[in-house]
């Protein structure tokens, strides 16, 4: 019977004894919070994307909360909807932005540019592009390694098996960045997903000579300017033999992709141009229904 | 030309090693013990062993196709070596059931549950023999005699081994230089005719084979020598201490699992450090547990609880040990004065 | 007992198949593309127009900073362009494209076969002359040996180390130099040993060239100062931080040149040119490029102008076998394979590797076992495997500090691996990262 007392005895003493230093040492050792920077990273998505520039959600709260102005403070995966609910935590402006999403200006498919060499190192891009220019005689385009796909966290990216291209799912796409710092030959960029995720962007880097790019790549950009000439808003500048479509500017009139004589501009989510356009809904989802 | 050129970083050629060719050494080093094991314990050990690596293959192969869904790669040998060392760890009157018991703990809680070949923090095969040891303690240790029981499985007659001679002789009071009168003579511990699991009493047969896989650069020296030398010089002071309770270090060598231990067990790559350095820590480490266990423990024999516990220090031990660094011992001999 | 560096080490089949072919004079080419860029530092700037007439020797790029090097001409002709021409990894890179008309050399330029003896220069004239011929290291690293010749300030040379162990395997254009131009490479050894203020030379020759070491000791025995030392064969000996280790024991700290133990190491090739730079007021336009591998029917070890195109090279070995799979420029160690034939030989290029297809070809990555035995390879005693996780997995700060920025990228490591798990390609890839990291931090 004593063994079995003193057993609880000791064990409730010790238990008591711990719980009295660890309540001391909390209190020695207690750090103010702002209880805000809670309510704040509830509200985030969680995704610890990095696409804000912080080292995670919590790092971005603590910014916001810190922040006496957040209007250039933004997180990409959870869009302006999330934004405007912690603005209303905080008590802060936020900045109305425009959803944007990530697009891949290459279209080296095996048939429109052939290969000319096997690679044959570690499956990285990063790799890869410390060693050569690539597979293709485009030193330009895209190695097909899929660094970016790895560094998406939304699968919202894939490979396709058939063009060696990676396709990004809209609907899932954040604009976080991450494919867009991954990739060594800054093929990804983020631009934005346009009214009815309607958008145009010429589908190639490379800046070689139009003869030479031709050669390399059937649907490379040549550098001729004929966009340039036919863009009724200026929105389409050409440096070191490659144009560049602001989206700022573009009004989505879709002159310059007829124009194009190597079909490197790429239009998207637009119905079809002929015949005459009829009622009907681009397939893409509209900006408001994807989170 | 129209072919395409092959483009890879360099270097472009390759020295011509591989994991199975490593494997398969590590079975051809095994050999002589097993010809041993063969000689002294005949039916028995050729039931066990064949029924352990084709058990430990088989589990690997189950895993990897039904659960991981990889394509299963079991011809790199790693998974018979498994199993020829999961063998050589049992006693050879041990029923079908234990060492398919042994087999799937060893390939599926000690290896694949951690990715497989290269991920598994503790050796595979003694993970499955300390679990029989410690679940079957009565079949585990009832040990055939060698040689008469040739033709014999279940029903071996069985004997003690030299170990357990002395352990329970020495705590009922007895002094070593009596006891050592019951047990075989150094040379037949050296051949191995005394009784132990499958393959670790043929001494002869163990340093051949660890002789053969540091010749082919299959193991270093480190482990295996760090290994012996503790196990020899911790009992060597012992028994200069007091020779009546402690017995000598060439006894400790050639009994039990030590051989097999240095040379087969502690030196699996995946589970032992990779510097030299860590090494010869770690068979220090083995050998001095493995003797603390033997002499203070509960258990006549520890090799394999050493190996396993030093397995747990290797990530450690590859943490601080690191290799000697080209440039940290600056030979300046006439560059002092240029200063 | 000879010696050789203390850690690590590799023994690859030397396989040097043109061993014994003698130099041979590659005819002029019809076309040249001359990179501007052909040295480590900044590239040199253009000094000539589309349409300029050039003279064999005449400089046509400029010096574009200390760390960097002249570009002379080395065909007379015509500048047809300068525009942009695919290098090795495929990338276009500035050129000056000349086309060749007859071999007209620069009239100051000493084209006769007598052995200048005298070295009458001074040891800053020297150095100075060297700059100005565009000499820069020939083993491959391409380093402008200027810069090496002048030891930064409070730093003092006291030993000549000249590197004539080419330890790659199946490359033989310095075994060659050694043998042919034996006479010539000791006057370029006692130039180099003037503009450094030493004494001392030792010409470090692994064991499986006993004809070079006999013919350069012939040479040696009657000069003070110069003295050959025999090595064991053993891979990488010819970095140079495991060369110093080799011949004087002594090793070069992480993270600092080799002057920093009083050494200064410069490859036969290097010396061979110093020579013809000094003596004879050539500048770099050619070089002994070995054509080679298993394959091929004629290997050999050929005199060619800088510019000339790599398909003629092969041309001359006997073209290219049928089952080629890769084309290495280098040796294939630490070689880099080739996107395309078309690609100039430039001052660097010290042999073209042919493999067939079965030597060309990575076998399947498998996990790695941890059996250590990239450890046990490692000439700088890092750890590859380690080093790969952390480039792989981005890592950096404790590739840092695991002294990833040691690796001398000399592919020991995956060359052992049994798993073929690419090693150096992550390690470089960490390396360069880690570096962008430090210069950042500067």
């Amino acid at each position: 019977m004593s063994v079995v007392l003193i057993t609880i005895l000791t064990l409730a003493g010790l238990g008591a004894l711990a719980a009295v230093i660890l309540y001391l040492a909390s209190q020695k050792f207690k750090v103010f919070e702002d209880p805000r920077i809670d309510q704040v990273e509830e509200a985030l998505p969680a995704a610890n994307c990095g696409g804000c520039g912080f080292p995670g959600c919590r790092a971005f709260a603590e910014a916001l909360v810190k922040a006496d102005d957040i209007s250039d403070l933004n997180c990409p995966v959870g869009g302006p909807d999330i934004m405007e609910k912690v603005a209303d935590i905080l008590g802060k402006e936020v900045a109305k932005t425009d959803p944007m999403v990530a697009v891949v200006r290459c279209n080296g498919t095996c048939e429109n540019r052939p290969r000319v060499n096997q690679y044959e190192g570690a499956t990285s891009c990063a790799v890869a592009g410390a060693l050569y220019g690539g597979e293709t005689g485009c030193s330009y385009g895209c190695y097909g390694l899929g660094d970016c796909v790895e560094a998406c966290d939304f699968d919202a990216m894939y490979m396709d098996k058939e063009t060696g291209l990676p396709v990004i799912i809209e609907d899932n796409c954040v604009a976080c960045g991450a494919c867009v710092d991954e990739c060594p030959k800054d093929i990804i960029e983020l631009r934005k997903k346009g009214p009815k995720s309607r958008r145009i962007f010429i589908s190639c880097v490379n800046q070689d000579k139009g003869a030479v790019a031709k050669k390399a790549c059937s649907v490379a950009c040549i550098g001729c300017g004929k966009c340039v000439k036919i863009c009724p808003f200026d929105a389409i500048t050409m440096e070191n033999n490659l144009a560049y479509i602001d989206y700022e500017k573009c009004k989505l009139c879709r002159k310059c992709v007829p124009e194009c004589p190597t079909n490197a501009i790429h239009e998207l989510n637009f119905p079809p141009r002929k015949p005459k356009p009829e009622k009907k809904e681009a397939p893409a989802k509209s900006p408001e229904s994807s989170k | 030309m129209n072919q395409k050129l092959v483009v890879s970083p360099s270097p472009h050629v390759h020295g011509g090693d591989s994991v199975p060719k490593n494997m398969y050494g590590v079975i051809i080093a095994l050999i002589p013990a097993l010809a041993a094991s063969l000689w002294y314990f005949g039916l028995g050990a050729l039931i066990v062993s064949l029924t352990a690596v084709a058990a430990c293959v088989l589990f690997e192969w189950i895993i990897q196709k039904y659960l991981m869904k990889t394509t299963p790669s079991i011809s790199d040998g790693s998974a018979a070596v498994t199993g020829l060392l999961l063998a050589f760890n049992l006693p050879t009157n041990i029923p079908l059931g234990l060492i398919i018991i042994g087999a799937a703990v060893a390939i599926g809680i000690g290896k694949m549950t951690f990715g497989g070949l290269g991920n598994n923090p503790f050796n595979p095969a003694l993970v499955g023999r300390v679990f029989l040891l410690i679940s079957f303690p009565v079949q585990m240790t009832s040990w055939p005699v060698p040689v008469e029981s040739r033709f014999q499985y279940l029903d071996a007659s069985t004997g003690a081994t030299p170990l357990s001679v002395i352990k329970e002789g020495v705590a009922s009071g007895a002094s070593v230089s009596d006891l050592m009168s019951e047990i075989p003579s150094y040379l037949n511990l050296f051949l191995g005719n005394m009784g132990g699991s499958a393959g670790e009493m043929a001494g002869v047969a163990l340093i051949l084979g660890g002789l053969y896989m540091i010749w082919r650069k299959i193991i270093t020296w480190h482990i295996p020598v760090s290994v012996l030398a503790s196990v020899a010089v911790f009992t060597g002071i012992l028994h200069l201490v007091d020779p009546e309770t402690y017995v000598g270090p060439l006894f400790h060598l050639l009994t039990g699992g030590v051989l097999l231990g240095a040379f087969f067990m502690a030196t699996d790559y995946v589970s032992s450090p990779m510097s030299r350095q860590g090494m010869l820590l770690y068979g220090i480490g083995i050998g001095v547990i493995t003797v603390l266990i033997r002499v203070y423990g509960a258990y006549p024999e520890g090799v394999s609880f050493a190996i396993l516990i030093m397995n747990g220090f290797t990530p450690l031990i590859d943490k601080y040990m690191k290799p000697k660094r080209f440039g940290e011992k600056v030979k300046t001999a006439k560059v002092q004065n240029t200063k | 007992m000879l010696k050789t560096f203390s850690i690590g080490g590799i023994h690859p089949a030397d396989r040097k198949l043109s061993a014994g072919k003698s130099i041979e004079m590659l005819p002029l080419p019809k076309r040249v593309a001359v990179p501007i860029a052909q040295h480590i530092g900044a590239p040199a700037k253009p000094e000539v127009k589309k349409g300029d007439l050039v003279k064999t020797g005449q400089v046509i790029a400029k010096t574009g900073g200390f760390v960097s090097a002249n570009i002379h001409s080395p065909v007379s002709g015509k500048i047809f362009k300068l525009d942009e021409v695919v290098d090795a990894s495929g990338y276009r890179k500035p050129s000056i494209i000349i086309d060749v008309d007859g071999d007209e050399w620069d009239e100051n330029i000493d084209r006769s076969e007598t052995l200048n003896t005298d070295i009458t220069l001074s040891s800053e004239d020297i150095i100075k002359k060297v700059g100005e011929m565009g000499i820069v290291g020939m083993g491959g690293a391409t380093f402008p040996a200027h810069v090496k010749l002048s030891p930064p300030p409070g730093k003092k040379c006291d030993i000549l180390i000249i590197n004539g162990v080419e330890c790659e395997p199946f490359l033989t254009s310095d075994h060659r130099v050694m043998l042919e131009k034996g006479d010539e490479l000791i006057v370029g050894i006692r130039i180099l040993m003037k503009a450094l203020k030493v004494d001392k030379a030792v010409i470090g020759i692994e064991n499986n060239k006993p004809d070079a070491i006999q013919h350069l000791k012939k040479l040696t025995s009657q000069k003070s100062g110069i003295e050959v030392q025999p090595l064991k064969v053993q891979y990488p000996q010819g970095g140079e931080k495991q060369l110093i280790d080799a011949v004087i024991g002594r090793q070069v700290p992480s993270g600092k040149l080799p002057i920093e133990v009083g050494a200064v190491v410069h490859n036969v090739g290097t010396a061979y040119a110093i020579y013809e730079a000094v003596q004879k007021n050539k500048p770099l336009v050619e070089r002994v490029v070995t054509v080679t591998g298993p394959g091929v029917t004629k290997p050999g070890n050929f005199l060619a102008r800088i510019g000339t195109p790599v398909s003629q090279l092969i041309e001359a070995a006997g073209g290219l076998p049928d089952n080629t799979g890769k084309v290495v420029g280098g040796g294939p160690m630490m070689g880099k394979a080739l996107t395309n034939l078309d690609v100039p030989v430039t001052k660097g290029s010290s042999g073209i590797l042919i493999l067939p297809h079965e030597e060309a070809h990575r076998k399947p990555v498998e996990n790695c076992i941890r059996c250590s035995k990239c450890i046990s390879a490692c000439p700088m005693g890092l750890e590859p495997y380690l080093l790969m996780i952390e480039s792989e997995k981005e890592l950096l700060d404790r590739a840092e500090d695991d002294n990833i920025m040691d690796c001398i990228e000399c592919g020991s490591c995956s060359f052992t691996c049994p798993a073929n798990r690419p090693l150096l390609d992550y390690i470089r890839l960490g390396k360069g990262k880690v570096g962008q990291i430090i210069r950042n931090r500067n």
